[in-house]
């Protein structure tokens, strides 16, 4: 008789969504001037919230909160005193984990044992980790001085980690910030505006303007800001570059990316399973640094996929409130169009399509993990961010015909290599041209890591002692 | 596994050298991503039916054990009315699998099991297993004599640790043989293994020698049992299955003590070598104080109210 | 330098007419002339004319990346000790041709007073740089204490090939400044020189030539920087651009603009006022170099 786990949903109770939301300038909530943008649950397409689209004067009043406060309170203040609210903020974040997590999962569509056991714990660690930073500047190396207005856009995948990643070295530096979520997950970077009132954080060190593209096209354009920190498409990520050419703002990007995670003959093959499956089906592949190549050597390319297939079939994809769910939904109906073309061209050069047999919800947006074999360098699916749990499988002969095609790709973000030798290891190591390598291990995160990209995966790096960097003047 | 390995399956153990040059060349184990594995499935979440159907195959699957030196018959006897029946309160409740004493315990329990429930006896100089051969199969001998159906045999670790694969190898054969028709449960005392390589290797040592389960434990080392240690065991025979087509079964021992415990190692069996292996022909757990909490968690489900130690019977 | 009178004749000597140099090009290790044919005349800073610089084109520029591209993985794969032991060398060499570049720094600037300590300084600055190749990994790496059993390093690598448009004023201590932080981290570079100013660069890349920097790790392009730089700044195999010396503001946002479309990293222009001779930091060199963070488990 087969293990059937019964069905372990997260209580929703926990969470207290309000039917409308405003944006947060200058430490209240404020109604916003342009129109309205409704949030829905990927899972169920039950709409969770309205929240306001900011426009052109809501920006303008933002940044100028931002600009008074940096004026007046936080720049001005001891960084030990900085470091005090950045504390309290993590552990407010820990005090209100399984909300948060909850209200994440809701609004993402990603599993709550994501939410639950990376993002938001994440979150806290990384307010904690530079919090400590706040007081100790004159040590890291790159001057002591904040920028000033920091213009900070996220994207959908990670909502709160990403507002985390932003927020907290910007704030240790002396900066203070308008953020602007991603429209289609607004939601837990406005309960961290309730966050930052019970926290007393002063009014205007932290400003969130909710809204679409546009929204974050006046913010980044914005005259009146110092700083321009980006996370998203590679797309948008170049019309940044573009907008603050010739101006005095200074720019971090992390953008796209389409990992190789190599794996050698003589790989731990049960972790590498796992690191595969975690590279590409963790968060649903909506993750810039998955694992979307995979790259695999000839002699072992078909014990290893017959290895991926059990293990795929084992996934549970389904409702993300589930404690027992590993695949959640899709979080845009934008993005299942997305993955859905993309997956049908891949069909259409020819490659092989396999799908986990798993039974997906009638409402929502669901994809289900899906490996395409056969794949050559030349397909779209091997070069294009499908940004879902959709896996290319290329092969290899030696090491060098792998480093090779792992570079071959404008992207330069993440990748893998999975060997029990050192030195080989280490070799590939040095040659791969990626922000983050992982080797034996995927999709790990540290606030004291630095991640970021090379070529187009974009510039600059987040987390440990190089984040401060892009806060500083030296 | 490889398909290779099931044509030089019955090559690997004609040298020390061959033999080595095989557990030696099977894929190595990262110990962080073992872990890591065996702790996300420690998160799943089982809850009202298919906890209730776990909690019964638990008990199903516990192999009840007492191994001491004050052990008597009367403590064994008190034991094996237990085994049988576990919740005298509750008719619906199963039997344990196996009851598992020491050698000279036998004679006490295997009148009372009557086939009832399997009669596991160590073997071998238990735990240690520090006698010459001789005395290892005189030991298994009498055991099988006098009603086991199951022996728990030690492997030598020393000869493993040095290296002297072939050693180990020809002792479990030896000791297979003498088993006769009594299934071999091989020990691989993984706490004195040190790593995980070691524990996959010593797994595939003991399958082609002819175990007929592998066991993590005495029970007298610690670690004992752990969910990594038993994700590697569980590994090793859903790949010896897929290399050779024969089914191994795992017996993890010692320290599983509540029945969420338990609860993760099924789910570990499930995710892993699946569900095959759900059944007490293929995993057993080696516990003495796991039952209780079994039948305290079964009478919550059934009566809507935490039990307590008074409420369950403590042979 | 440059004889523009011919010598007086007298009665012991032979009249003798002085030898000039053919200020060329310099990419992949060789001098060669612009494949366009062209050149322009470059004058003293008292209007003098000193010398044909080849006026470099397009196709130039496309060749010298193509030099730089294919420098790059031997460049950035020699020992960091190797990669400072060159640079050093490259100080030895300047240092024995110091008269000369004194004399050429003098022609271009019009200031003999200056000329001097600017050489020294470039020769100086060469040093200083030599000495970072094994310590910027050092001092901008990081053991990482992740919280888990992971060993994380983070180590600063070479972007890649780098284009420059190098300082307009100072024509050599400007040309090193930007040239040597750009190298030793393992780059290869692509450099503009001062469009008035180009013959000090030019001789600069005849001590290249000779000091075992690998050809194709330095390439120099002469002629106008309206013409050269667009190609640079959109060339989808350049990784970085450095507009230390472009004094057009519109050019210079034209040219970041351009740079987008790769995301190349850019550093904006430096102003004309600016003083070379000042100490340098860090900044220039971590500009052209990524942090690349490995992670591995550690367990037995």
């Amino acid at each position: 008789m087969a293990f059937e786990y019964a069905p372990a949903p997260e209580s929703r109770s926990v969470v207290d969504i309000r039917a409308s939301y405003g944006l947060f300038i200058g430490g209240e909530f404020v109604d916003g001037s342009g129109g309205r943008i409704k949030t829905v649950n990927p899972a169920t397409e039950e709409v969770l919230a309205e929240v306001a689209e900011a426009g052109s004067d809501d920006v303008d009043r933002a940044v100028a909160a931002a600009r008074t406060a940096f004026d007046q309170v936080w720049g001005p203040m001891p960084g030990r005193e900085r470091a005090k609210y950045l504390y309290r903020i993590a552990r407010i974040v820990q005090e209100r984990a399984r909300e948060l997590a909850v209200l994440e999962t809701i609004d993402n569509g990603k599993p709550i044992r994501e939410s639950r056991d990376v993002d938001v714990p994440l979150v806290a660690a990384h307010f904690f980790y530079y919090a400590g930073w706040a007081d100790k500047l004159r040590y890291a190396g790159f001057g002591e001085r904040p920028l000033g207005v920091a213009a900070q856009v996220i994207p959908w995948n990670f909502p709160l980690l990403m507002l985390a990643w932003k927020i907290a070295p910007a704030l240790a530096c002396g900066n203070t910030v308008v953020l602007k979520p991603a429209e289609t997950t607004p939601l837990t970077a406005l309960a961290f505006a309730e966050i930052c009132q019970q926290a007393e954080l002063p009014p205007g060190v932290v400003n969130i303007v909710t809204g679409a593209g546009e929204t974050g096209r006046l913010l980044v354009e914005h005259p009146a800001v110092d700083k321009v920190a980006f996370t998203g498409s590679t797309e948008v990520g170049k019309q940044i570059a573009r907008s603050v050419a010739g101006s005095r703002k200074r720019v971090t990007l992390e953008l796209g990316g389409k990992a190789a995670n190599i794996v050698f003959d003589d790989a731990p093959i049960d972790q590498a399973v796992e690191g595969i499956v975690n590279g590409i089906f963790f968060n649903q592949g909506h993750v810039c640094c998955a694992g979307s190549r995979l790259l695999v050597q000839e002699s072992i390319a078909g014990d290893l996929l017959d290895a991926l297939k059990r293990r795929m079939a084992l996934l549970r994809v389904g409702d993300p409130l589930d404690k027992n769910t590993d695949v959640g939904a899709i979080n845009s109906a934008v993005q299942l169009e997305r993955i859905r073309r993309l997956s049908e061209i891949g069909d259409a050069e020819g490659a092989e399509r396999w799908t986990a047999p798993c039974e997906l919800p009638d409402r929502g947006f669901w994809f289900a993990p899906t490996v395409f074999t056969g794949v050559s360098q030349a397909h779209r699916i091997a070069r294009e961010e499908i940004f879902g749990p959709v896996l290319s499988v290329l092969t290899f002969r030696t090491p060098a015909e792998a480093v090779e095609k792992a570079n071959n790709t404008p992207y330069g973000l993440s990748a893998g290599i999975w060997s029990e030798k050192g030195s080989r290891i280490l070799a590939v190591a040095d040659k791969l041209r990626a922000g983050v390598v992982w080797a034996n291990t995927f999709n790990k995160f540290d606030p004291a890591s630095p991640f970021g990209g090379y070529k187009e995966s974009g510039y600059g790096r987040e987390g440990g002692r190089h984040g401060l960097e892009a806060y500083l003047d030296r | 596994m490889t398909a290779t390995v099931a044509s030089n399956l019955s090559e690997v153990a004609r040298s020390d050298a061959a033999l080595r040059a095989f557990l030696h060349g099977l894929p190595g184990v990262d110990q962080v991503g073992a872990d890591q594995r065996a702790a996300m499935l420690g998160t799943r979440s089982i809850k009202t039916t298919a906890k209730a159907w776990a909690l019964d195959l638990a008990i199903r699957m516990v192999d009840l054990t007492t191994l001491e030196g004050a052990d008597t018959p009367g403590k064994v006897r008190a034991l094996c009315a237990k085994a049988l029946r576990p919740d005298p309160a509750d008719p619906s409740c199963p039997s344990v699998a196996a009851v598992c004493v020491y050698p000279a315990m036998v004679p006490a329990a295997a009148p009372l099991l009557a086939g009832r429930a399997h009669l596991a006896s160590v073997a071998t100089a238990f735990p240690a297993g520090q006698v010459p051969l001789s005395v290892k199969l005189a030991d298994v001998e009498s055991a099988v004599r006098d009603g086991a159906d199951e022996i728990d045999m030690v492997i030598n670790r020393g000869a493993f640790l040095s290296g002297r694969y072939l050693e180990v190898f020809e002792e479990i054969r030896a000791v297979k043989q003498a088993c006769g028709d009594a299934h071999l449960k091989v020990i691989l005392e993984t706490g004195e293994l040190a790593t995980y390589d070691n524990v996959r290797r010593a797994s595939w040592l003991a399958m082609i020698a002819g175990a007929d389960f592998i066991k993590t434990s005495t029970g007298k080392v610690a670690p004992a049992a752990t969910p990594p240690v038993t994700l590697v065991m569980l590994e090793a025979v859903r790949d010896f299955r897929a290399a050779t087509g024969r089914q191994v079964g795992v017996k993890p021992a010692g320290g599983i003590r509540t029945a969420k415990d338990a609860i993760k190692y099924l789910v570990l069996v499930n995710e892993t070598a699946g569900a095959d292996w759900l059944h007490p022909d293929w995993f057993r757990f080696g516990a003495s104080s796991l039952l209780n909490d079994l039948l305290m968690q079964r009478t919550r489900m059934s009566t809507g109210r935490y039990s307590g130690p008074n409420y369950v019977t403590l042979d | 330098m440059i004889a523009e009178e011919p010598p007086a004749e007298t009665a012991e000597h032979a009249a003798r007419l002085a030898i000039r140099k053919t200020y060329k090009l310099f990419i992949g290790g060789a001098f060669p002339r612009s494949e366009s044919g062209r050149s322009y005349p470059v004058r003293s800073a008292s209007g003098d004319f000193m010398a044909n610089a080849a006026l470099a084109s397009r196709k130039d520029a496309r060749d010298a990346v193509r030099a730089a591209r294919s420098a790059f993985a031997k460049w950035s794969g020699a020992t960091a000790y190797n990669r400072g032991q060159i640079l050093y060398r490259i100080a030895e060499m300047l240092e024995g041709r110091r008269a000369q570049f004194i004399d050429e720094v003098a022609a271009a600037s019009g200031d003999g007073v200056s000329a001097a300590s600017e050489v020294d300084a470039a020769i100086d600055r060469w040093v200083w740089y030599a000495g970072w190749s094994d310590k910027i990994a050092q001092v901008h790496g990081a053991a990482n204490p992740v919280a888990g059993p992971y060993f994380n390093l983070s180590t600063p690598e070479p972007t890649g090939v780098v284009a420059i448009v190098a300082p307009a004023e100072s024509s050599l201590l400007g040309l090193v400044s930007v040239v040597a932080p750009a190298i030793v981290p393992g780059n290869t570079v692509v450099v503009v020189a001062s469009e008035e100013r180009p013959l000090p660069a030019v001789t600069l890349t005849e001590v290249l030539a000779t000091s075992d920097l690998p050809g194709g790790v330095v390439n120099l392009l002469t002629g106008r920087v309206a013409e050269i730089a667009p190609w640079l700044a959109s060339h989808m195999d350049v990784d970085a651009l450095d507009l230390a010396g472009v004094r057009d503001a519109g050019l210079a946002t034209d040219l970041e603009i351009a740079a987008a479309e790769n995301l190349k990293r850019v550093l904006r222009p430096v102003p004309a006022s600016s003083d070379w001779a000042a100490d340098p930091d860090v900044q220039r060199m971590l500009t052209f170099m990524e942090m690349k963070t490995a992670w591995h488990p550690k367990g037995i």
